[in-house]
């Protein structure tokens, strides 16, 4: 039990998915602006990352393994994940319409989230079984959902503060987003 | 062992295909409940000052996101907020908020009586008879310009709405510091 | 009784007083003006619609406009004389509009109309006070010029315990209400009980602030025997603001959005107590009202009684002009008063001072960024929080603004009094609350003209459907007169 948290702390805070990693940068800039926004991002991806990486994992073990063509690996995991995509939107657009025009286009952009592919390929090389593999993936996407609210909390901030024109927008969001990855160094000592 | 691959990926690529189809069946959204929604968020008077033939055609075109919310000159800045909140999203309003709200002027001085003003006016908003002055009533008139277009006289001009003491407020502070 | 107890204020701020120019001035009457200009719209609500034309020969005190719709007041002749003009004159507003004047050319002669006068007011039925105040176009005094009958009718009808008469005159400058205190304390009393009366209020206390120990003596004379209770209060500004004077005397705070009968209390400015007396005892209506001449740059500071209509700048001459150049005009207090350049606008019943103000006393500076200091959530008499509430408001997020509490702002002024870096805070709330009921108009505006044009169109439908009726009626009725045709020749041929 303690080793499944362990792997769920290890993965939300100390190889934090966006800030240590620095995997799904897209979502973390594009979707930061706004924390209804920010949420719904976060949820899908959750949703989307634990569902892949189950996937993604019956996958290698199920097919590629025993025929031996792991070397399609990334081509058969881009058309799962797709796939996964896909019927997320779809539940979405069915279940809460709302929430489908708050994501609106960052829904299918979730397809060429690195972080997703990045974790199913991460599972593969460090040979995690089923239910590693499980946490794996939903700890990073705690982990991702972490830092999306934190930074959203900031950029909401930094939208009435004066900042010089020069950094204005984006330039400052990545100057907070640095800070911020500085910040998350520090859990590198609970390891 | 090309074999093995080419027949598993068109294999696995079938299946998911076929998957996504099925879901597509069983979680069709009939219609989209949003487009009248945001009908009622809009003017309603028809005008077709955004280049949609009426209001639904625009509720339509905001709801697959093909136009921006600032479409609506007569709703201004405060129908593109209302539909900006409607669909989650951000609405560069730099650009609406220099339109000053206009309504129409007729000059009686020109005015011949044709009539065809009050008959496009698609909110009742001008009186008249034949062979008589027309007046707007100040209250219905949405500014859409209809009457501008059919005035033979040019008689008929959107005007910006004078201030008066209930409309008038401070401008906002300009030096950008605070 | 002056011992009574208070209860703490939240915020506030201690401007300097300066109440030392005028405040020993005895009030004296300004000479009768040529020609007076009186706006239709001196009160909140709706303007009056007038009921003279020009030419009409008009006597003191004689109804010249009539209250339109429910919270509306009359306007009554300041003097006798005639009415030269109905037309636009310059408003005593910051954006110097014109706005809806009755001009009167005044003949001197002062010939009043009859009045009514009554030995013994308290005869009256409450209800009789209310509409005589009203018949009398009586507005609250002490700037917010709310129509009084309506207070005294709304307050009757939702049972006040408690009546609080404010001669708080926190503003700086201003002492026309000390002067009246002072002078015409007798009759203050009076109107109060009549308001009092009025209203069946069983508590009754008269807040004045302890830089004004006269007019606190004078009141306590005029209240002995009276259940009126004056209560000191300690000076700071905004003691005389409605929530606030209430919070200090009661300790009960007004809820968000409410009105003070919500919590049994009705709060009256003294001025308008006097206002009340003399209407009701000698059947006077609201003519004049007393002003204080301010300010450095005003030679002799004073209090006169002004008849509403007076152009300002023939108090500026009473007051012997300008000592130097003035930098800033202001109606009203430094604190809440309205901003003007034109002289010529009138004095009406809510101009409680004229200030010309140097440029030392206003102290303008160029703004610099906030540094995130909190003095203004300190001074904030409401509890507000005007530095996050004007970041919003800045960056256009006028509902984060009223998340806030923007709505609850009584534009005090107590925040860019206090501000270090000299943020006009309250302009940005000024701009905000415009904003908001403009975006509300236009609002309001789109759903009654949608309304129309669905209207419209239904019309345009049934139109065409009873056309298309209309011809498919006729066409059968060809029909059937060529089927009868038909049959009557086939019969013919029979035959």
């Amino acid at each position: 039990m303690s080793e499944y948290l362990l792997l769920l702390l290890g993965t939300a805070l100390v190889n934090n998915v966006v800030l240590v990693k620095f995997l799904g940068l897209c979502p973390f800039m594009g979707v930061s602006k706004k924390m209804d926004g920010a949420l719904g991002m976060s949820m899908a991806t959750t949703f989307v990352l634990t569902l892949a990486t189950a996937a993604t994992w019956m996958l290698e073990h199920w097919l590629l393994m025993p025929l031996g063509i792991q070397y399609l690996r990334i081509l058969a995991f881009i058309l799962t994940i797709a796939a996964v995509v896909q019927f997320t939107e779809m539940v979405i657009r069915k279940t809460s319409p709302g929430l489908y025009q708050v994501l609106g286009i960052y829904l299918p952009l979730i397809t060429t989230n690195c972080a997703v592919l990045g974790i199913a390929l991460l599972n593969v090389q460090e040979k995690n079984s089923f239910m590693h593999s499980l946490l794996y993936g939903f700890g990073s996407a705690l982990g991702f959902s972490l830092v999306m609210l934190l930074f959203t909390g900031l950029r909401v901030r930094l939208a009435l503060a004066q900042v010089p024109p020069a950094f204005s927008g984006a330039p400052i969001g990545f100057v907070v987003a640095g800070l911020l990855a500085l910040s998350f160094m520090g859990f590198a000592g609970l390891a | 062992m090309l074999l093995s691959a080419i027949v598993s990926l068109t294999l696995l690529g079938t299946i998911l295909g076929l998957l996504l189809g099925l879901a597509a069946r069983y979680l069709k959204v009939e219609g989209n409940p949003l487009v009248a929604e945001l009908e009622q968020l809009l003017p309603g008077s028809q005008c077709g000052q955004c280049g949609f033939p009426g209001c639904i055609g625009a509720a339509q075109a905001l709801a697959e996101g093909s136009v921006s919310v600032t479409l609506c000159p007569p709703g201004g800045r405060a129908v593109a907020q209302l539909l900006a909140a409607k669909l989650g999203i951000e609405a560069d309003l730099s650009g609406v908020a220099d339109n000053v709200p206009r309504i129409a002027e007729i000059k009686e001085e020109i005015c011949i009586g044709c009539t065809r003003c009050f008959k496009v006016c698609p909110t009742d908003a001008i009186m008249g008879a034949a062979q008589q002055i027309h007046v707007v009533f100040r209250e219905a008139c949405t500014a859409c310009g209809k009457c501008e277009e059919v005035c033979p006289t040019e008689s008929v001009k959107l005007q910006p709405i004078p201030a008066t003491l209930q409309s008038w407020y401070w401008n906002k502070p300009t030096g950008a510091l605070a | 009784m002056l011992s009574a107890k208070l209860f703490k204020l939240r915020g506030g701020v201690h401007p300097e007083g300066r109440k030392n120019l005028s405040a020993e001035r005895h009030i004296r009457t300004l000479p009768l003006p040529q020609k007076l200009f009186v706006p239709l719209q001196q009160h909140i609500g709706a303007p009056a619609s007038p009921v003279v034309n020009v030419g009409d020969k008009v006597l003191k005190g004689q109804l010249i406009a009539v209250a339109q719709g429910a919270v509306s007041s009359s306007i009554h002749a300041p003097t006798s004389g005639v009415i030269v003009a109905l037309g636009d004159h310059v408003a005593p507003h910051p954006s110097g509009l014109p706005v809806p004047t009755i001009t009167l050319q005044s003949d001197g002669a002062e010939n009043w109309i009859a009045c009514e006068t009554i030995a013994d007011p308290f005869a009256l039925t409450p209800e009789d006070i209310a509409a005589r105040v009203g018949a009398a176009g009586i507005v609250g005094l002490g700037g917010a010029t709310f129509p009084s009958a309506l207070k005294l009718n709304l307050s009757r009808s939702s049972g006040v315990q408690t009546l609080i008469m404010n001669g708080g005159e926190c503003e700086p400058y201003l002492t026309c209400d000390d002067r009246i205190m002072r002078e015409r304390a007798a009759e203050i009393v009076e109107g109060i009980r009549l308001i009092a009366y009025a209203v069946a209020a069983q508590e009754i206390l008269v807040g004045i602030e302890d830089n004004k120990p006269e007019a606190i003596a004078a009141m306590q004379a005029a209240s002995v025997d009276t259940p009126v209770k004056v209560v000191a209060m300690p000076s700071m500004y905004p003691m005389g603001s409605e929530k606030q004077i209430i919070q200090v005397l009661t300790g009960k705070e007004v809820p968000a959005g409410g009105r003070p009968a919500d919590i049994g209390v009705l709060v009256h400015n003294v001025a308008t107590a006097y206002a009340v007396q003399q209407a009701i005892r000698f059947g006077k209506p609201l003519l004049s009202r007393l002003v204080t001449l301010s300010g450095g740059a005003i030679k002799t500071p004073c209090n006169v009684e002004a008849l509403i209509g007076t152009p300002v700048e023939e108090l500026i001459a009473f007051a012997d002009g300008y000592a130097q150049p003035a930098a800033r005009m202001v109606l009203g207090g430094p604190m809440m008063g309205q901003q003007f350049t034109n002289t010529n606008v009138p004095v009406v019943k809510g101009t409680s001072g004229v200030l010309a103000l140097t440029a030392s006393e206003i102290g303008q500076a160029e703004p610099s960024p906030c540094i995130r200091c909190s003095t203004c959530i300190r001074a904030c008499p409401v509890g507000l929080m005007p530095v996050e509430m004007v970041s919003r408001i800045r960056a256009s997020d006028l509902a984060a603004a009223v998340d806030f509490g923007l709505k609850d702002c009584i534009a005090c002024g107590s925040c860019s009094y206090v501000c270090p870096a000299h943020i006009p805070l309250v302009h940005y709330f000024n701009y905000a609350k415009g904003d908001l009921a403009a975006q509300e108009r236009t609002k309001l505006k789109q759903e009654a003209t949608k309304k129309l044009a669905d209207a419209r169109n239904e019309r345009i439908a049934r139109i065409e459907r009873e056309r298309a009726e209309a011809a498919a009626r006729r066409k059968a009725a060809r029909e059937a007169k060529a089927a009868k045709a038909a049959a009557e020749k086939a019969a013919e041929e029979v035959a």
